[in-house]
Parts: structure tokens; C-alpha cells; sequence
């Protein structure tokens, strides 16, 4: 271990450390615009200079490893020299255009420039301009601005994946652009805006809107997929104006789906602000009164099997809790919050949920997919599949369609057949995964999306148990989800009760009429016709589906606008923060079913959200570890039995388009537009 | 000197392929390298592709290099607009480069340059009208024991002066090939006047290079 001295203190590091990281373990900040703790290190911004002793001139530190003995300074004299040096040459074809640049308050040249820039320029050369560059419907460009760190050109190829920008030309004349003129094609590309240090990129849909010290900042956790990266919502006055992931290191590192940080347009259209009621056909404004009393007087003399729950994809925990507490009061077992008609056993923990961490990922070195296109079910999952591939050393195949997943990878099976080869090990692939140290089984919902959806669970369980994926240090069983809501419901037990109906059973019954009511906790993806004659009563935030279809509408709140706990698909419980108030007279969602149970006469037990949450850890104690994973013992689960020969199909057609939030943003769809639009006209499956 | 990014307006194909023998020659050249390393042949595969297409490389071209390596083609285009021996845009049959940097400078190529413009009515970076020749300036080409330099297709014409270039673009435009080489009868790059030093060894082979100049 190399021990140096960096500005008269000793400190031993780890080999391969840069001078720039020991300066950080020491608390010494260095300046920096190229350099990213989670890129490659191409060292060509310059300003991380410092001074070593028996160098003959500065060095970079940020691409300088710690020798022994070596003795650094970052604070003398030649390097405030060195670095201003550097500064000056940056800001040569800098614009000063600060103040009407999107960066303006959070941009790093401008902090820079406020420690090592001189209070004049020294040039009275032409500045150069440059072309702006079109990126795509979420990134902007001013490529005047730009200093050339290349962060970009890295983080889209390295992370990302998707090799669509690069630098051309050369020296004064090289720009930074996309090849030639087209959208980037990546589900990250809003993190290019983050990585880039000035306002050279910048997010198209919060040009112009806001400054960020005028924002409130609100660090909660999104919910648009299951994967539950940490964000921040900066919000001015009632509005959203824009998202912003936070470090977890666990989760989603530091960057977030376009769907997740761009959606939140959708946030202020479509909104359900006041409770309507179905009257001659026509859903009429109602005061929440009058909706509780219309709500009451269809339910009042109906038996509890006639009575059936259906809980969303964006659905809180409490929320469902409360609602499965208010249908048991009321008789009923009919529920579900698998709106998507995903078969699965949820009697064993471990069936259902992404046991190694999505962090676990970077342990494995065998990982089959089976029926899941992980890049638009779980971005940031997919993303770390493919952090793990280019540490090296892993095999990866699909049984599944064959998709760019921005990694290579082959295609073993199309269908749960391949899944009963390997469980007897006549499937070639049997030897990859018998010499594999931790081989991983990540399961999406089109695998579970099918009648034989049990028996699937069980043969992805029995190849596990054939693999070694099962073991005291390792469990590399992962299903991965597509909705926020779905772990939390199960762990919530917003499942069907004894002798109680799931959503195919819920469907079916109020199509035939043995189904009166029906009560849609935000659940839009169901097909609205099996409804049938039924009551509908839709609690939720916006006029999507379920709303359209609704006798009785309770407005709820978004993710932005509650206090709540979601668990994410490893099984993580992780609280949402109210960023804004719900719009108009809508409501908490578990404020809305404990009122409407006071109405029915059947009061539920909790009066504030301390009581719902203390009842909620009582009844699940997972709940009450909230950012950690409980980890999940093991036991047989799925039930062996015939599988179907159809292969499996991935259930998202449109990663841009998932929910009612997105459905609702323009800028979602205007990415549906840029980006799957013409893919699926390629492909021939849009007429 | 490089060119800015900026749209010169001219028409770009809409398809390339190699030819059976420009392909059989790319994967000879494909071949020099290790397996998994093929990104390494792109730049002579450039080189194939623009002799190919009349000296410059069209977007489809590089494109169609892309393509033959398994590169990203936004790494191709990068490689492509970085080497100013790459042109992207078309060029006249002959392509007429002028080093200009101090060396040559120093040695006249002010004046070569201002005799090409007058001779061909073009300015430096400009296509005659019969498509024949492009005026380029170049930085160093390399030759500077032999400025000032230019370059002509492959061929290096050296100690150029006024009267020689006059003489070469009316060669070219005959559609003659003119000698490359020096063009005051150096043999290499050894003194103007004869050798200064040796000369005892060199003598014969001095009195041959002036039999030959004289020719």
C-alpha cells in the first residue's frame, strides 16, 4: 500500500488509487470537470493540477496514481498558478452568457471560475461558435458552452451503452455531437445534462422554468418503475419542476430513467382535483360527501363476495393496507393488486423478490434473463448488468425475445421449455451455469404473464436449486417487477383472502355479474370491459383509464404529493416525501379509504398516519426497516406442473408510455415519438 | 488546418459498397490484425474506401466501413473528421495541396500558392469548374529538406518554385503525369549546390545527378 504525503499529511492508500482520490480521503477538494468518479479517466480538462516533488511540472492528479513516497501539494503557489492557467485557456471560448444559461447556480465552471478565474479576460481574439447539436426530445444543446471534458462521449458509451455521441473534428474546431443529427437512443440520456459540468447540455423540458435556489428541494423515491431509484423533486410553489436522482449506491448509483425524471410534466395535466359521480351516463363534480354517500348506498345490503379490490401500479403501501383492512371489514377476500394478471406464488418471500439487491448483480458472473427485457423494465437494473459486463467475466443469456440490451448476450430458449431442459440439464447451457460460482436467475413478469405462471415460478425455482443459486452467502433468485406498488402490495397482503377471487377471478366474476362492485385503487391497466355491469368506484390521481370508466371518482394523491412507503422490487421498503400539495380537494389515498370507512359505519382504527404506520409494522415487520433489505429465507415455491410451449413476450411496448403519469406527459410523448415510433415502423409491427 | 463543421451543401450518395476488389483488399487488410481488434484496420479501410469514390468519403461510406469492422459509426465518423487526409467532400481529380507551414513558407510557398490561384482561378479550398483540380492548403507534409512541398494525389513535388508549378498543373491539365520528386534535380535532399562535405566519395554520383537534371 502506497503511503504519500499530500500538503503535509501522511496517508496510505489503497494501490491504484488516484492523487485526486487520496486528496478527497484527506478532505482536500481538487477542482475538476473531466474527471467522474464513476467514468473513465481521460484527463484532459487540466484544472486538477497539483504539484509533486521531483516532477518536473504539475500533474494531473486525477489520473495520477499514489506512488510511495511521493510528497504533493495542492495548495502552492505554481498550482493556483498552473490551475488559473487553466481556467483562463476554458474560458477563452466560454460564453459569459451565465445569465440566461439554464446551469447558471449549479454549474461547476462557474464555481471554478468564482476560486481560479481572473477578474478579466485577457482575449480579444473572436470567440469561436459552434453549431448547436439536436440530442433528442429531453436534451438540449448550447455547444457554444462547451468545454470538451468529454463526460458525455463517456458516460453514453460506458453506462449507457449506447454509443450515439462522440467528438469530431480536432483540435480548436472539435465538437461534441450525435451521429449524425438523431435522438440519443438511450433510456439514460437525461443523466448526460447531469454528467455534463457546464450548460453546454442542459434538460430540455426545464429550459427556462426555474432557478435552483429558488426551488424546494424534496428527496424522495420514484415510482414510475420498480426499481425505486432515490430522487430529489424540485418544486416551486404547487408545481413540479423537475427531478433529479439522488446517490444510492444500492439502487440506482447516481443516475435516473428518462421515464422517471421526465414524466413529471405529466403530474399537472389529467388530474383528478375533485370526486365526480356517474349520473345519466355523465360523470357530474360531487363534494367528497356526496361521492362517500353515493359509495355507501351501493355497497349497503351487498355480501362481501360480490364486493372486489383492484389496486394500481403506483399505488402506496398505505393505501392498500387500508383498503384491504376496509374490504375485510366489509367481507370480502376478492382482491388483488396484480392488475397485470402476473401468476405468481407470493406464499414464500423469496418467490417474488430481487433476492441478491440490485447491487448483487456485480457479484454474479452467470445471469440468465427468462422472459424479462430488463433495459425497459428496470433501467438502472439493466444498466448494472451491463456495469457488470464490462467489469469482465460473465456470461449472460435470455430465454426471451431477442432485444439490444445494450450488452451482448444469446438467446438460449424462446419459452418455459428451455426452463425444463435446464432443470434436467439436457440444455447446453446447463455447463455454463454448473461451473458458475454465482449464477443469478432474473425472472421479469412475462414469465408470470401467462396461465401457466405457477408452474413457470417453480421450473425458474427448480433450475435455481439445480444451479447452487441458493446458498447461505448467495441468492441469486431475482424477479424483477415493472410497478412501484406491486411489492409493497403483496408485502401488504392486498392479495386474495381465503376463497377469495384474483384478478382473473375478480374480471371474470363482474363480467358474468357475480361482481357488483369494484373498487380500482389507482389500477388503469385492466381491461375496462370485463368490468361489466359493476359499480366502479376509482380512487387515483388522473383521468386515465379506470377514471373513464368509474361510477364514483375519489381524487388521490401522486407519489410527489404523499407522505407514503413503496417497496421496490428487492423487497426495500423506501419513503416518499410530500413534495407539493395534492391539486384542488384531492387527498392522501389512506386518508380517502379510512373517511369512506367512517361513512360506511366501520370506522378503521387510525386516525393519523403514526397509527397507520404502526399498525402497518405490526402487521409486517419489513415495513419497519425502511432503506433496508430483509432478507428472505428460503422454501418451495410455484407449482410444478405442465408448462405452455408459447414463448415468452416482454410486457412493455412502450418503455416511454407505462402509467397514467406518463401517459399523461408530453415529453413522454414526444419520446415515444423521437425514439419507439420509428423503431416499431422498422420492425413492422405498426401497420 | 482543419475544416469547421459546417454544411457545404453538396450532395451526398445515398449508398456505398465496396467493390469485389476493394473488398477482397479490406480483408487482407482486416486480416493484419488479431482477432476482436478489427476496429484497427479502419483507418486504411477509409483510405480504400475514398480512393474508391473519386477521393473523398461520402457519410454512406463511412457508414459502409462501420459496418464492415462492427464499429459504432459515430467512432468512424470521429476518426474520419479528425484526419484532414480524409476529405468530406468532393474533391477534382487532382487534388493540389500547398504546404504552407514555416519551413515551406520560408522557402516561397506564398508564391506557389498565389501561382496555383492565378493558374486556376480558384481560391484555396475551391474546385475548378471542369471538376478538375482542388486547391488545398496543407500544414507540414513532412519533406521540409525539400521545400516547399506539394502534394499532388500520391505524388510529392519538391523545390517547387513558381515556374515549376506552373509547368506541373499545365502537365496535369494535358492529363500528362508530370515527374514527382524535386523538381531542380535533387536526387534526395543532399545540398542545392552539390555536395560540401565527402565530396571525394560523391563526385560520380554528384556528376550524375546534374547529367540527370540536365535532361
Amino acid at each position: 500500500m502506497p503511503k504519500l504525503t499530500i500538503d503535509g499529511i501522511e496517508i496510505e492508500v489503497e494501490p491504484g488509487t488516484s492523487i485526486l482520490q487520496a486528496c478527497e480521503q484527506l478532505g482536500i477538494e481538487i477542482p475538476r470537470f473531466c474527471y467522474h468518479e464513476r467514468l473513465s479517466v481521460p484527463a484532459n480538462c487540466r484544472m486538477c493540477l497539483v504539484e509533486m516533488e521531483r516532477a518536473p511540472k504539475p500533474v494531473a492528479s486525477c489520473a495520477m496514481p499514489c506512488g510511495d513516497g511521493m510528497v504533493v501539494r495542492t495548495n502552492s503557489e505554481t498550482v493556483l498558478k498552473a490551475r488559473k492557467g487553466v481556467m483562463e485557456f476554458l474560458l477563452i471560448n466560454h460564453p459569459l452568457d451565465c445569465p440566461i444559461c439554464d446551469q447558471g447556480g449549479e454549474c461547476d465552471l462557474q464555481d471554478q471560475a468564482m476560486a481560479y478565474g481572473f477578474d478579466r479576460g485577457r482575449y480579444g481574439e473572436n470567440k469561436r461558435a459552434v453549431k448547436d447539436k439536436y440530442m433528442g426530445p429531453v436534451i438540449k444543446t448550447i455547444m457554444t458552452r462547451c468545454i470538451h471534458c468529454t463526460r458525455c462521449i463517456r458516460f453514453i458509451n460506458e453506462v449507457a451503452g449506447v454509443p450515439d455521441v462522440g467528438a469530431v473534428y480536432r483540435g480548436e474546431h472539435m465538437e461534441i455531437t450525435t451521429f449524425v443529427e438523431k435522438a440519443i437512443g438511450s433510456e439514460l440520456s437525461g443523466n448526460l445534462a447531469d454528467v455534463c459540468p457546464v450548460g453546454a447540455l442542459t434538460h430540455k423540458p426545464y429550459a427556462f422554468t426555474a432557478r435552483p435556489w429558488e426551488l424546494r428541494k424534496t428527496e424522495t423515491i420514484d415510482v414510475l418503475d420498480a426499481v425505486g431509484s432515490n430522487i430529489r423533486v424540485d418544486a416551486r410553489g404547487a408545481e413540479v419542476m423537475r427531478v433529479l436522482p439522488r446517490v444510492n449506491d444500492d439502487i440506482n448509483e447516481e443516475w435516473l430513467n428518462d421515464k422517471s425524471r421526465y414524466s413529471y410534466d405529466g403530474l399537472k395535466r389529467q388530474r383528478l382535483d375533485r370526486p365526480y359521480i356517474r349520473q345519466n351516463g355523465k360523470l357530474v363534480p360531487a363534494s367528497w360527501a356526496e361521492a362517500f354517500t353515493a359509495v355507501a348506498a351501493r355497497l349497503k345490503g351487498l355480501s362481501g363476495n360480490r364486493i372486489a379490490a383492484i389496486s394500481g401500479d403506483l399505488v402506496d403501501v398505505e393505501a392498500q393496507f387500508a383498503l384491504k383492512e376496509l374490504l375485510s371489514r366489509l367481507g370480502s377476500t376478492n382482491l388483488d393488486c396484480r392488475q397485470d394478471g402476473a401468476r405468481f406464488d407470493t406464499s414464500v418471500r423469496a418467490g417474488y423478490l430481487f433476492n441478491s439487491g440490485i447491487a448483487g448483480i456485480e457479484k454474479a458472473d452467470v445471469i440468465l434473463l427468462v422472459g424479462t427485457n430488463p433495459r425497459w423494465e428496470g433501467t438502472l437494473v439493466n444498466a448494472r448488468i451491463r456495469k457488470r459486463y464490462l467489469a469482465g467475466g460473465v456470461t449472460i443469456a435470455s430465454i426471451g425475445e431477442q432485444r439490444d440490451l445494450t450488452y451482448p448476450y444469446s438467446v438460449i430458449g424462446s419459452g418455459p421449455d428451455t426452463l425444463q431442459q435446464l432443470v434436467d440439464g439436457s440444455h447446453p447451457f446447463a455447463e455454463t451455469l454448473r461451473a458458475a460460482k454465482n449464477p443469478m436467475i432474473i425472472v421479469g413478469m412475462g414469465a408470470f404473464q401467462r396461465a401457466d405462471g405457477l408452474a413457470v415460478q417453480a421450473a425458474a425455482r427448480l433450475v435455481g436449486e439445480a444451479y447452487g443459486m441458493f446458498r447461505d452467502d448467495w441468492n441469486g433468485f431475482n424477479v424483477l417487477h415493472t410497478a412501484a406498488a406491486r411489492v409493497g402490495g403483496i408485502e401488504a397482503g392486498f392479495l386474495p383472502g381465503e376463497g377469495g377471487r384474483d384478478i382473473h377471478g375478480i374480471l371474470d366474476g363482474a363480467s358474468k355479474g357475480e361482481i357488483d362492485f369494484v373498487y380500482l385503487l389507482g389500477a388503469d391497466e385492466i381491461d375496462m370491459a370485463k368490468l361489466g355491469n359493476a359499480f366502479v368506484v376509482y380512487q387515483g390521481h388522473h383521468g386515465d383509464a379506470g377514471a373513464h370508466r368509474a361510477d364514483v371518482i375519489l381524487p388521490g394523491a401522486a407519489y410527489t404529493e404523499k407522505n407514503a412507503v413503496y417497496v421496490n422490487t428487492e423487497g426495500r421498503p423506501q419513503l416518499a416525501r410530500l413534495a407539493v400539495f395534492p391539486p384542488g380537494e384531492a387527498r392522501e389515498d389512506w386518508k380517502i379509504v379510512r373517511a369512506l370507512s367512517e361513512v360506511l359505519g366501520t370506522t378503521l382504527p387510525f386516525d393519523t398516519h403514526g397509527q397507520l404506520r404502526q399498525r402497518l409494522m405490526a402487521a409486517n415487520p419489513i415495513f419497519g426497516a425502511v432503506g433496508e433489505m430483509t432478507p428472505a429465507s428460503w422454501a418451495p415455491f410455484g407449482a410444478q406442473g405442465p408448462v405452455g410451449a408459447a414463448p415468452f413476450v416482454t410486457p412493455i411496448t412502450n418503455f416511454y408510455m407505462t402509467d397514467p403519469i406518463s401517459r399523461a406527459s408530453v415529453t413522454m410523448a414526444n419520446c415515444t415519438e423521437a425514439l419507439v415510433g420509428p423503431a416499431q415502423e422498422r420492425t413492422g409491427t405498426h401497420g | 488546418m482543419s475544416a469547421p463543421a459546417s454544411d457545404h451543401g453538396h450532395a451526398e450518395p445515398t449508398s456505398f459498397t465496396f467493390t469485389q476488389e476493394n473488398l477482397e483488399l479490406a480483408k487482407r487488410i482486416i486480416a493484419k490484425y488479431p482477432e476482436g481488434k478489427q476496429a484497427s484496420a479502419c483507418m486504411p479501410l477509409l483510405d480504400v474506401a475514398q480512393r474508391q469514390n473519386g477521393g473523398w468519403l461520402p457519410r454512406v461510406a463511412m457508414d459502409a466501413v462501420a459496418d464492415l469492422l462492427g464499429m459504432p459509426r459515430i467512432r468512424v465518423y470521429e476518426v474520419a473528421t479528425f484526419y484532414t487526409m480524409y476529405n468530406k467532400t468532393p474533391v477534382g481529380r487532382h487534388h493540389v495541396q500547398v504546404c504552407t507551414t514555416t519551413p515551406c513558407w520560408l522557402r516561397g510557398s506564398d508564391e506557389i500558392v498565389h501561382t496555383c490561384k492565378k493558374k486556376l482561378g480558384i481560391e484555396v479550398g475551391e474546385t475548378t469548374a471542369d471538376g478538375q483540380f482542388t486547391l488545398g492548403e496543407v500544414e507540414c507534409s513532412g519533406a521540409c529538406v525539400n521545400a516547399p512541398v506539394v502534394q499532388i494525389g500520391d505524388d510529392y513535388y519538391e523545390d517547387v518554385g513558381p515556374e515549376h508549378m506552373e509547368r506541373i498543373l499545365d502537365a496535369l491539365a494535358r492529363g500528362e503525369t508530370p515527374k514527382p520528386g524535386s523538381q531542380i534535380g535533387r536526387q534526395s535532399s543532399e545540398p542545392v549546390g552539390g555536395p560540401t562535405t565527402l565530396k571525394a566519395f560523391t563526385t560520380a554520383q554528384a556528376d550524375a545527378t546534374t547529367a540527370q537534371a540536365d535532361d
